[in-house]
């Protein structure tokens, strides 16, 4: 009798099952594959070769597909070998989740068998784990172990990895525990698995869990129970979970072809790498290339100076970053005394004061600090812990210590860990400022995850790539696709040099196709600095190089050239300023120390997780709050903030009073209604009916609708849509009103005035993906409401049950169309007053040109108030755009919302203190086309341009950067041009 | 407000018009598509004097192009197409100055009405002087438009009932031939005798033309044997595409699966009947509005006819009838959806459903707005109504890997297999 084998060959590891005919399991093994699939399939085949006689084999994967294929055997999908597996092990389990390196799947086995994967773009799985491990600098482990400790949970977007990582930082940042942060890393994962695969359907009953992560890590399985409600009953956890789908596999090897191992052995090893896969040019052609290479970069260094017998003045710089610390100290005429580099590991307070204690060690009484000045993510709190002189934004930093090592730069690249940087120069001021956004990072931080997981160091894994033979065309997008990419690359059989060498290129490539968004590398300009820890790697400048065509400059020093440049920025201020700084003495810092506690601030609705760090002496930093309220500061009020008028206005407009006789109506207040909630509220109210309206935008209601979300691609306000409803079904309304509109409302500014597809179709998607919504509760008939005559018509048809005769609703409409006129009209004349009291000010003013429902506070995340208390009058698109002339584009200028945008840009570009930044929701596609017309405007008349990307994501220390930034270089630029 | 009386202002950059006189000098490239519509459709374009030629490039040089000059989040067809444009022109096959390219626009709430600007910046950067030629018929870019008269449309319209034809028969007969590449072979008999037509004035007679090309196909020996029948629906071009879909009929093929791809003439007939829907729904009405009426009419009765000779003449499946896949639209979905593929998507799901192929790839480009609703989200409602609907939607995109897309699709033919044998 042949014995079965099952071979599952997945992104990470290979296992392997041997069954005999009667299902009896003989062997099963698991192990990691570090990319050598066919060395390690060969392996397994080696140690089931002690077994006797001939088997039958089939091989099941993602990785597996191109080995079964050209080595001549059977396959079985992944997702169907489980569910053979299940049906004859488990012959009474309800359902089955698995968790794979870099899939997850649910399969549900009774009640209607379905199979169910995760899309391409989804994280919550062991890759997404394995990540979050490297970024919190412990082993999967050991972030098992302290999510065991865990005392809270904090909401981490596990969409994807980049996702999680911005949700992440600040926590770290702020001292949040790692057992915490463990811990919700898992239920992130457990959420995404429950809302984002299952989509609705319930995961009850007893449930089986599969694969790797949910085998090895105790606090996944946890979170998973206690999510689902399972008891250890109808949990289970098989001892061979990790080997589940070669079992399943070995099942469908039956009809496998019988042969024996030796012929299996030889067809594998003679298998060589597939035809498939794109290569480019190595980096380096020879050894001698290399030589003159590194001369050449050799030359840009900074002499040194002794710390330890120095004596006189020097400038200390400090960048903390979000990831590692630097510090810098310099003489007068900037040689360096010190310097430091080193990884955060969330406790980035303990390592500065640590490394300016071990510089006064040496210093002695020689050298005297006449100024201090830190940037970077930790700014305001080494500020208040350590009496630091200056902060300044980090972008300023990087542009004065370019500057240093080349007057004439006109274009700095600076690749870190966590973020792209790149700024063009005019005229020795930034004239333009370039960050990566949330969903094409690629950084850094990528090259090291996938050393870490090829079970090399970052430095070896690097080195191996510059002689590479043939680099691997990896694509340039985000982690995650490169993850897939490298998949790819590997079942094609490219070797881990090859690899290496591809990842270099692939992050050069993501950082000027899609940050800088080059057309040409003529475009970076002829003098370029590169910058940034990634650049210390050889690989990755050389791949610069290489796509560019241009040789660059990397200073010695391009790890540490935020804190050169804040050294820079204390010696260029500290003169003028100070008398001396006001950093801690030797003795105070010998006995600094500090408290840290998180509290929930209940100073708003929006209830921050707020951290609160105490020094010596009372003085105290405050993080994690999205406007001062939470700092202990009075808001400076809304008097220049046109956003929050908006808003107030639109939760102030259905009048509690009106009780009408004929029922209640809900209406969604998000997407269209944001701009259409006057209308229909008059509308309704004039007809008798009372108005109730959605709960509040929030991260839980959004949670409340998240299991009835289509398609976790769109928009973050359309996602939030699906809470808004259950809300207003929990409130028991006697129905939904929610209009489809193709058109919106013609304001003569452009071509045709569509809507977006999302905000003129949801309700679409809300009726079939809801079950809780029916004809009779749900009212969501297509209108045009240019279209007087059909409008009514189609009003009167749908709402026939409540029998209002057609002049009511003719009169009704008209209140409504006059009530959202005198919307209009006090946006419009708070627009006039902003601009009138700014310029009497001299205020700075920022247009927030975004969509109607841009205004929703958790879809801004608050910007307008950041930008309130950076001193700055916030403007809506809609507040301005009366302002601005018409305008003739490119693009087909056809949506309504959109044509708003382009005019409030025009407007901006005729106003000195007037500028515009885009907010942009993440995964909106008609915004490809808009952000680049509204670049286009703004700069054809030398305007800076600003785009912010929105999401879930709640993390504002970002922004805060790019804001600071965009001001900075609105003040340089005001300089150079003596204003 | 006082919006009326707001000057214009001009942020517009100049871009080269075609002018008559190009139509002598220039070739014109458009993207591929449907390879054998498209080889019909360059020979009529031919036959009124342009000079056009379909690209085939393909690789990771025309997707280098396309992420060089084209959004992250702009949609995948617009990359592809560009990708394609930029790596011809780079190639020394055409010469700059005597080319120009052409492409569609459906004037729709829908991003890819956009394609046009995207094309000129990326043009503007490297080939500034080569102009683009719009093909619409919602009155857009009228300076850089074909001069279509009505013999002209009508020949277009022809083509494609004929490439559409072929493409349903092909997919009928390719899986179960008996001779290897017998049906392939015939194929270009049929588009080279089509041509013939075209040429000859008899492209017209429609009822002759027809049958003989259900009789070629009739002709060819099969095997009778069941195998999976795979529908394809989705974005337009990513659906019909090789370069967009990475070859997914042939991967189906390879699969040993029958691919059903829906007609072209659905999508054409689907932006005619938008507009009529707008006067019905909206009441908007335009001089156009009698025009789109009379169009719709023909071609609902050319459809019927090519549909009636095919079931009473030969053993072949007609396509879908598209008065039929509306009534099939409205058991799922609003006609009112009607912004990129919009309700056509849903509604050719259900008539697949309907007809015994139950398994279908929804092909969307990766964000693609109209897909959020009318694709994945709707496809719950058609397995509501067809609980034997196994939907599995792929999105496509320049780093979405083969892998992880044919690992999806392999998920779904696992379960179509399964229900085969049931």
């Amino acid at each position: 009798m042949a014995k079965l084998l099952g071979i599952d060959v997945g992104s990470t590891t290979v296992k392997a099952s041997v069954i005999d005919e009667e299902g009896k399991i003989l062997y099963s093994s698991y192990m990691r594959h570090f990319s050598r699939v066919r060395e390690c399939v060969l392996g397994e085949l080696e140690k089931v070769r002690s077994f006797s006689g001939s088997f039958k084999i089939c091989v099941t994967g993602s990785a597996g597909l191109g080995l079964s294929q050209r080595g001549k055997l059977n396959f079985v999908q992944e997702v169907q070998a489980a569910f053979g597996a299940i049906k004859k092990f488990y012959p009474d389990v309800d359902a089955a989740v698995e968790l794979g390196g870099e899939d997850a799947k649910i399969i549900f086995v009774t009640g209607g068998a379905e199979q169910r994967m995760n899309g391409s773009c989804a994280g919550g799985t062991g890759a997404f784990i394995d990540q979050m491990a490297t970024l919190l600098d412990v082993s999967v482990e050991e972030m098992d172990r302290l999510a065991l400790q865990a005392e809270r949970v904090y909401p981490i977007a596990s969409r994807c990895g980049v996702f999680a990582k911005s949700d992440i930082q600040p926590l770290l940042n702020q001292g949040a525990s790692k057992a915490d942060i463990a811990a919700s890393i898992f239920q992130a994962v457990v959420d995404q698995t429950v809302s984002g695969l299952a989509q609705g359907r319930r995961i009850k009953g007893k449930v089986l869990f599969l694969g790797g992560p949910l085998y090895f890590f105790k606090g996944l399985r946890r979170a998973f129970q206690r999510t689902l409600s399972l008891d250890d009953e109808h949990a289970v956890f098989p001892e061979n979970a990790p080997c589940f789908m070669s079992l399943g596999a070995a099942m469908y090897a039956e009809n496998s072809k019988e042969e024996s191992l030796e012929a299996v052995c030889a067809r594998i090893s003679a298998l060589v790498g597939g035809g498939e896969i794109a290569v480019s040019k190595p980096l380096f052609g020879s050894r001698e290339e290399y030589e003159e290479f590194l001369a050449r970069h050799r030359e840009n260094d900074l002499p040194q100076a002794d710390l330890e017998s120095y004596e006189g003045d020097a400038y200390l710089g400090i960048d903390s970053g979000s990831t590692t610390t630097k510090l810098m100290l310099i003489t007068p005429d900037c040689r360096v005394l010190y310097s430091h580099y080193q990884s955060n590991n969330g406790q980035p307070l303990d390592i500065v004061a640590g490394q300016i204690g071990r510089i006064y060690s040496l210093a002695g009484e020689r050298v005297v600090i006449r100024g201090a000045c830190v940037t970077g993510y930790g700014e305001d709190m080494m500020r208040a812990a350590l009496g630091i002189d200056f902060g300044v934004v980090e972008t300023m930093a990087h542009f004065k210590a370019a500057l240093y090592f080349n007057p004439d730069v006109d274009f700095i690249i600076d690749i870190g860990g966590q973020d792209i940087k790149c700024f063009k120069v005019k005229n020795r001021a930034i004239d333009s400022i370039m960050l990566n956004e949330a969903c094409s990072s690629g950084c850094g931080s990528f090259i090291q995850t996938f050393a870490k997981a090829m079970g090399m160091e970052i430095e070896e894994f690097s080195r191996l790539g510059l002689f590479a033979k043939h680099p691997v065309e990896l694509g340039s997008r985000c982690t995650v696709f490169m993850n897939s990419s490298v998949k790819q690359a590997q079942k094609e059989g490219a070797s881990v040099e090859d690899i290496s060498a591809g990842l270099s290129s692939s992050i050069v490539k993501n950082a000027i196709y899609k940050v800088i968004r080059a057309r040409t590398p003529e475009e970076l300009g002829t003098h370029i600095v590169v910058q940034g820890g990634t650049f210390l790697n050889d690989a990755v400048l050389r791949a610069f190089e290489l796509e560019t065509g241009k040789n660059v400059v990397r200073p010695a020093i391009a790890g540490l050239m935020g804190a050169f440049g804040a050294a820079l920025y204390a010696k260029e201020n500290a003169a003028s300023a100070l008398p001396m700084s006001g950093i801690l003495t030797r003795k105070e810092l010998e006995s600094f120390s500090y408290e840290s506690r998180s509290i929930v601030c209940k100073g708003c609705t929006a209830h921050c997780n707020v951290n609160i760090l105490t020094f010596p002496g009372g003085r105290r930093y405050i993080s994690g709050n999205k406007c001062e309220r939470g700092a202990g500061l009075k808001p400076a009020g809304d008097l220049l903030d046109a956003y929050k008028f908006k808003y107030e206005l639109l939760l102030s407009l259905p009048d509690p009073e009106k009780q009408g006789a004929r029922g209640v109506v809900g209406l969604p207040l998000q997407l269209v209604m944001y701009d259409q909630l006057p209308l229909w509220t008059a509308f309704f109210e004039t007809c008798g009916f009372s108005v109730v309206l959605s709960e509040k935008s929030s991260r839980e209601l959004y949670f409340k609708g998240q299991h009835t979300v289509a398609s976790d691609t769109a928009c973050y306000p359309a996602k939030l849509m699906h809470g808004h409803i259950e809300s207003l079904l929990d409130k028991g309304v006697d129905f939904i009103f929610y209009p489809c509109e193709s058109y919106n409302l013609d304001e003569h500014s452009s071509v045709n005035h569509y809507n977006c597809p999302v905000v003129a179709y949801y309700p679409e998607l809300l009726k079939a993906n809801n079950e809780r919504l029916t004809k009779e509760n749900f009212l969501m008939p297509y209108l045009d409401l240019n279209e007087e005559k059909a409008t009514i018509k189609t009003l009167h048809k749908a709402l026939m049950k409540y029998k209002l005769p057609q002049s009511l609703i003719k009169k009704a409409l008209r209140a409504g169309f006059a009530a959202m006129e005198q919307f209009h009209g006090q946006i419009v004349e708070k627009g006039r007053q902003i601009l009138a009291e700014a310029e009497r000010q001299g205020k700075q003013v920022v247009i927030l040109t975004g969509r109607p429902y841009h205004a929703d506070p958790e879809i801004n995340h608050g910007i307008n108030k950041l930008l309130d208390s950076l001193g700055v009058a916030v403007l809506s698109e809609d507040a301005a755009f009366e302002y601005g002339n018409k305008v003739k584009v490119n693009v087909l200028n056809q949506w309504t919302y959109h044509a708003r945008m382009y005019r409030a840009a025009e407007l901006a570009t005729r106003r000195k203190n007037v500028h515009v930044v885009q907010l942009v929701s993440f995964g909106c596609g008609i915004d490809a086309v808009t952000t680049d017309e509204v670049r286009h405007i703004l700069e054809s008349k030398g305007k800076l341009y600003t785009q912010i990307k929105i999401d879930e994501i709640n993390n504002l220390g970002v922004v805060k950067i790019r804001l600071r930034s965009m001001l900075a270089a609105i003040e340089e630029q005001m300089k150079e041009h003596g204003n | 407000m006082e919006t009326e009386t707001k000057p214009t202002v001009d942020f517009s950059d100049d871009f080269p018009k075609f002018t008559r006189e190009m139509k002598k000098t220039h070739t014109i490239l458009i993207p591929d598509m449907l390879p054998r519509h498209f080889e019909l459709l360059r020979h009529v374009l031919g036959m009124h004097g342009y000079h056009v030629e379909v690209l085939k490039n393909e690789g990771s040089k025309v997707i280098d192009e396309g992420l060089k000059h084209v959004h992250n989040d702009a949609c995948f067809p617009a990359l592809c197409v560009i990708g394609q444009f930029l790596d011809a022109l780079k190639s020394g096959e055409y010469d700059p100055d005597r080319t120009a390219v052409l492409i569609t626009q459906s004037g729709g709430g829908c991003r890819a009405s956009n394609y046009i600007p995207l094309i000129r910046r990326a043009l503007k950067a490297e080939f500034p002087q080569v102009p683009v030629l719009s093909l619409n018929f919602a009155g857009l870019e009228k300076e850089n438009g074909l001069e279509l008269d009505l013999k002209f449309l009508l020949q277009l319209a022809y083509a494609i009932f004929y490439g559409d034809l072929l493409m349903s028969l092909f997919n009928q007969t390719r899986p179960y031939e008996v001779n290897a590449g017998e049906s392939e072979q015939v194929l270009g008999d049929c588009v080279s005798h089509l041509k013939e037509c075209f040429s000859n004035g008899s492209y017209h007679k429609f009822k002759r033309n027809v049958l003989d090309l259900l009789k070629a196909f009739s002709k060819i020996p099969v095997k009778a044997e069941k195998k999976v029948k795979v529908g394809i629906v989705g974005e337009i071009y990513v659906k019909y595409s090789p370069l967009g879909n990475s070859h997914l009929e042939d991967f189906l093929l390879a699969e040993n699966c029958e691919p059903v791809v829906p007609a072209l003439m659905d999508f054409i007939m689907y932006c005619v009947v938008n507009n009529l829907n707008d006067s019905k729904f909206y009441g908007r009405r335009d001089k156009t509005t009698p025009l789109f009426a009379v169009a719709y009419r023909w071609l609902v009765a050319k459809q019927r006819k090519v549909l009636r000779l095919t079931e009473k003449y030969s053993r072949f499946e007609p396509q879908h009838e598209f008065e039929h896949l509306r009534k099939c639209a409205d058991a799922v979905i609003n006609q009112g959806v009607k912004m990129g593929e919009g309700w056509l998507i849903p509604a050719e799901m259900a008539a697949l459903c309907e007809t015994g192929t139950e398994n279908v790839v929804c092909a969307q480009p990766f964000g693609c707005l109209p897909n959020h609703i009318a694709g994945k989200g709707a496809s719950r409602a058609v397995k509501k109504l067809y609980p034997r609907a196994n939907i599995v939607p792929v999105d496509y995109d320049p780093s979405a890997t083969k892998v992880n897309q044919e690992n999806r699709i392999k998920l779904m033919l696992a379960t179509a297999r399964e229900n085969l044998q049931r």
